[in-house]
C-alpha cells in the first residue's frame, strides 16, 4: 500500500525550476532517503510533497498523511518542552505525548523552557514533535543537524519503531542512520534543465 | 479571436505599438481644443466668474482618479480569475497614473475653493474622501515596489486592491456621514435636471474625452515598459542560468 | 484552533509585552495631547473621544506586526500550514488572540483615561461599547496586512500605510459613537454602522488573510 506518491513531478524555488519528473512511492513500513549536493532542490521537493508549496507539473498523493520537519523547528521559547509538544498534540487532535517524551529522553528537560536548551535538545524536541502528530509519513530535511552520536542513535530508533508501526519516511540526510528497508534516492539526474522562471516564460 | 489573445505579453505590445501614436494624437489633439474652447471661448458664470474655468481641468482628473482605480479593481480580477500577465502588468501601471490624476484633483479642488470658499482646504466629504483614495493609491503601489517576486506581487496587490476597493467605497459613505460639506452636487450626472449649462457642457465633454484617452495612451505606454522590463529581467536571468 | 488561542495567549502573557506595551502607548498619547494642545478643560473634553479613539487605533497598530511575523521566523508558520486546520481558521484565531491582548485592554483603559481628558459623564458608557465594537474589526484588518508584509524584511512602516486608510470606516463611526455619546446626541446610527462594518469585517477579512498567507508561504 502505497502511503505517498509523487509522479513526474517537477518543482521550483521563487519560479525557477529546480527538478524535473521525479517520481517515487513510499509504502508502509519503508524509508526513503534522499541524496544530492547543496542546492539540488531537496528541501524544495520535501516542501512541495509537504503542501507548503504547490507543484510546477505532475501530482503529490498523500499530503495529508504527512509529518514535516523543516529547517526550524517550529518551537516557542517561552513554552516548556511539554507545553511545545501538548500544543502541536492539540493541533493534531492526537493525545499523550508521553511517547515523544521517552522516545527523545526529553522527560527531565519536560519543565525547562524550551528556549534554555542546546541546539541539539531542541532539534530533539522539534523530532518529538513528529511522534505527536500521529502522521505516518514523517518527511524530514536534514533532522540530524546538530545532534551528537548519541542523539543521532536515538532518532535511528524512533525512524526504526514507526516504520516497525508501518508508518514510512522521506529524509533528506548526508549521513547512514542504518536503517533496514531503505531506499535511496539520489535527486541529481533529475536536475532541471537551466531554464526560464516560471513567472517569466510568457516573456520571453 | 477573442479578447484573451491580447494577454500575451508580445501580441499586447505589438498591438499597442501599432494604436499609441494616434491615440496619443488624438488625446492632444481633444485636450488642446477642449481646454482652449474651455477657457477662452466660454462666459463667465454669473456668480462664479472666471474661476470656473478650472472646471475643465478639476472634473476630468476627478473622474479619472475614480475610474483608474476601477481599472485597477477589474485588471486585478483578470489576474487572479486567468492569471494574465499583462492584466497585473496594466494594473501596476495604472497606479501612479490614477494617483497623479488625484493629486491633480486635489490641487485643482484648492486652488478653486480658495475664492470660492475662502479656504483652500475644507474637511468637506468629497476632498476627504479623495484624499483617503490617494492613500490607498500609495500602499498600493508601496506594496508593489516591497515584494521581489513578480507573481507574488501580483497576487498580493490583487488581493489588496479588491479589500480596498471595498474599504474605500466604506470610506466615502462613512466619510458622507462624517460631514455634509461646502462641495457642489455633481457637476454631471445622467440622472439630474440642473446639469451645468450647456456652453459649459461641450467644451467639458471635449476635456473629458481627452483626459480619458490621455489615461488609456499612458496605461499602455506604461504597460509596455512594464513588460519590457520584465522581459529584460527574464533574458538576464536565462542569461545566468545556462 | 482553540490550542492555537490559548498558546498565543500564553505566550502574550510570558513575553510580557502583549498586554503591557500598548496600554503604555495608549497612555503617553493620552498624557501628550493636553501637552499638545494646552490644559484648557472644555477643548479637552471636546476633543476627548476622538483623540481617545486615535489613541487606541494607533496603538493597536503597534503590535501588528508580530501577528504572523514570530511565527514565520521560528517555523511555526509552515508547521501551522501542514497541520489539519484550514488557514481562514488560523488568521482568524490570530485576530481573536491579538484582540484578546491588544483591543480588551485597550477597551478596559479608555474610561479611565477618559477622566485625564475631562470626558462628559455621559460619553463614558459610549466610549466603552463603541471600543468594544470597534476594537474586533481594527484586530482583523490589521492582520491582514499583518499577512501581506509577512515576507518582508522591513514590513513595518509599509504595514501602517496599508493598514491605516482601511481604518477609515471604523473610526468615523466608532469615534462618531464616542463623540455623539459625549454631547448627548442621538447615537443609534452610527452604532449600527459600526457595528456593521465590524460584523462585515469579521466575517470576511479572514478569507482574504488566508489567501495572502498561502501565497507568501509558497
Amino acid at each position: 500500500m502505497s502511503l505517498l506518491s509523487a509522479s513526474a513531478l517537477s518543482v521550483s524555488r521563487g519560479g525557477v525550476p529546480v527538478l524535473d519528473g521525479v517520481s517515487f512511492t513510499l509504502g508502509a513500513g519503508r524509508a526513503l532517503v534522499l541524496r544530492g549536493p547543496n542546492g539540488a532542490g531537496k528541501t524544495t521537493l520535501l516542501r512541495t510533497v509537504a503542501g507548503l508549496q504547490p507543484p510546477t507539473a505532475g501530482a503529490v498523493d498523500g499530503t495529508d498523511r504527512v509529518a514535516y520537519a523543516g529547517h526550524a523547528d517550529g518551537l516557542k521559547a517561552m513554552l516548556s518542552v511539554s507545553e511545545n509538544l501538548t500544543f502541536w498534540a492539540a493541533v493534531f487532535a492526537t493525545r499523550g505525548i508521553d511517547a515523544a517524551l521517552d522516545a527523545f529522553e526529553l522527560r527531565e528537560l519536560a519543565d525547562r523552557p524550551a528556549g534554555t536548551l542546546s541546539a541539539g535538545q531542541k532539534r530533539r524536541l522539534g523530532l518529538a514533535r513528529l511522534l505527536v502528530t500521529g502522521r505516518p509519513v514523517w518527511v524530514l530535511d536534514e533532522p540530524t543537524v546538530s545532534l551528537d552520536t548519541a542523539s543521532v542513535a536515538l532518532f535511528a530508533e524512533a525512524v526504526r519503531r514507526h516504520l516497525g508501526q508501518g508508518g514510512a519516511a522521506l529524509v533528506a540526510t548526508h549521513i547512514d542512520l542504518g536503517l533496514p528497508e531503505t531506499d535511496t534516492l539520489d535527486v541529481t539526474p533529475f536536475r532541471a534543465a537551466p531554464r526560464a522562471a516560471v513567472q517569466d516564460e510568457a516573456f520571453l | 479571436m477573442s479578447l484573451w489573445e491580447y494577454a500575451n505579453p508580445v501580441r499586447f505590445i505589438r498591438f499597442t505599438d501599432r494604436v499609441l501614436p494616434p491615440l496619443a494624437v488624438l488625446a492632444v489633439v481633444c485636450l488642446v481644443v477642449g481646454l482652449i474652447w474651455g477657457f477662452f471661448f466660454t462666459p463667465d458664470d454669473y456668480r462664479q466668474g472666471s474661476t470656473v474655468k478650472i472646471i475643465y481641468l478639476h472634473v476630468p482628473a476627478t473622474l479619472m482618479a475614480i475610474n483608474a482605480w476601477l481599472m485597477m479593481l477589474v485588471a486585478s480580477i483578470i489576474w487572479i480569475v486567468r492569471r494574465h500577465h499583462v492584466s497585473a502588468l496594466a494594473a501596476r501601471a495604472a497606479a501612479p497614473v490614477g494617483a497623479t490624476m488625484t493629486v491633480i484633483a486635489l490641487a485643482t479642488g484648492a486652488i478653486w475653493g480658495q475664492p470660492m470658499w475662502g479656504t483652500w482646504w475644507a474637511w468637506d466629504p468629497r476632498l476627504t474622501s479623495f484624499l483617503i483614495l490617494f492613500l490607498f493609491y500609495l500602499g498600493y503601489m508601496a506594496l508593489w515596489e516591497a515584494i521581489e517576486n513578480d507573481d507574488t506581487a501580483a497576487d498580493l496587490t490583487s488581493i489588496l486592491c479588491l479589500v480596498g476597493s471595498v474599504f474605500a467605497l466604506l470610506s466615502r459613505y462613512a466619510v458622507n456621514f462624517w460631514n455634509q460639506g461646502l462641495h457642489q452636487g455633481a457637476s454631471l450626472s445622467l440622472d439630474k435636471e440642473e446639469n451645468v449649462a450647456d456652453v459649459f457642457y461641450f467644451p467639458l465633454l471635449v476635456c473629458i474625452a481627452g483626459f480619458v484617452l490621455l489615461f488609456v495612451a499612458l496605461v499602455f505606454l506604461r504597460t509596455q515598459t512594464e513588460i519590457r522590463a520584465r522581459r529584460t529581467r527574464a533574458l538576464i536571468a536565462r542569461e545566468r542560468a545556462a | 484552533m482553540i490550542a492555537l488561542l490559548l498558546r498565543d495567549l500564553r505566550l502574550a502573557v510570558r513575553a510580557g509585552g502583549g498586554f503591557g506595551l500598548g496600554l503604555a502607548f495608549f497612555l503617553i498619547v493620552v498624557v501628550l495631547v493636553p501637552l499638545g494642545v494646552g490644559p484648557e478643560t472644555a477643548l479637552l473634553s471636546r476633543i476627548a473621544p476622538g483623540i481617545l479613539w486615535i489613541g487606541a487605533l494607533l496603538a493597536c497598530l503597534l503590535s501588528l506586526d508580530r501577528i504572523f511575523a514570530l511565527d514565520r521566523e521560528d517555523g511555526t508558520l509552515d508547521l501551522l500550514a501542514t497541520a489539519p486546520l484550514p488557514m481562514e481558521g488560523i488568521a482568524a484565531v490570530k485576530a481573536l488572540a491579538h484582540w484578546i491582548t491588544t483591543g480588551l485592554p485597550l477597551v478596559l483603559a479608555a474610561p479611565v483615561l477618559g477622566v485625564l481628558l475631562n470626558l462628559p459623564a455621559g460619553g463614558f458608557a459610549w466610549l466603552f461599547l463603541s471600543l468594544l465594537l470597534g476594537t474586533p474589526a481594527l484586530s482583523v484588518i490589521g492582520t491582514f496586512g499583518a499577512a501581506l508584509t509577512v515576507g518582508l524584511k522591513r514590513g513595518g512602516l509599509l504595514l501602517s500605510l496599508l493598514v491605516l486608510p482601511l481604518y477609515v470606516p471604523t473610526l468615523i463611526f466608532g469615534a462618531e459613537v464616542a463623540r455623539r455619546g459625549a454631547e448627548g446626541l442621538a447615537v443609534e446610527a452610527p452604532l449600527l454602522l459600526l457595528a456593521g462594518v465590524s460584523l462585515g469585517a469579521l466575517a470576511l477579512l479572514p478569507f482574504a488573510s488566508a489567501a495572502v498567507l498561502r501565497v507568501t508561504l509558497r
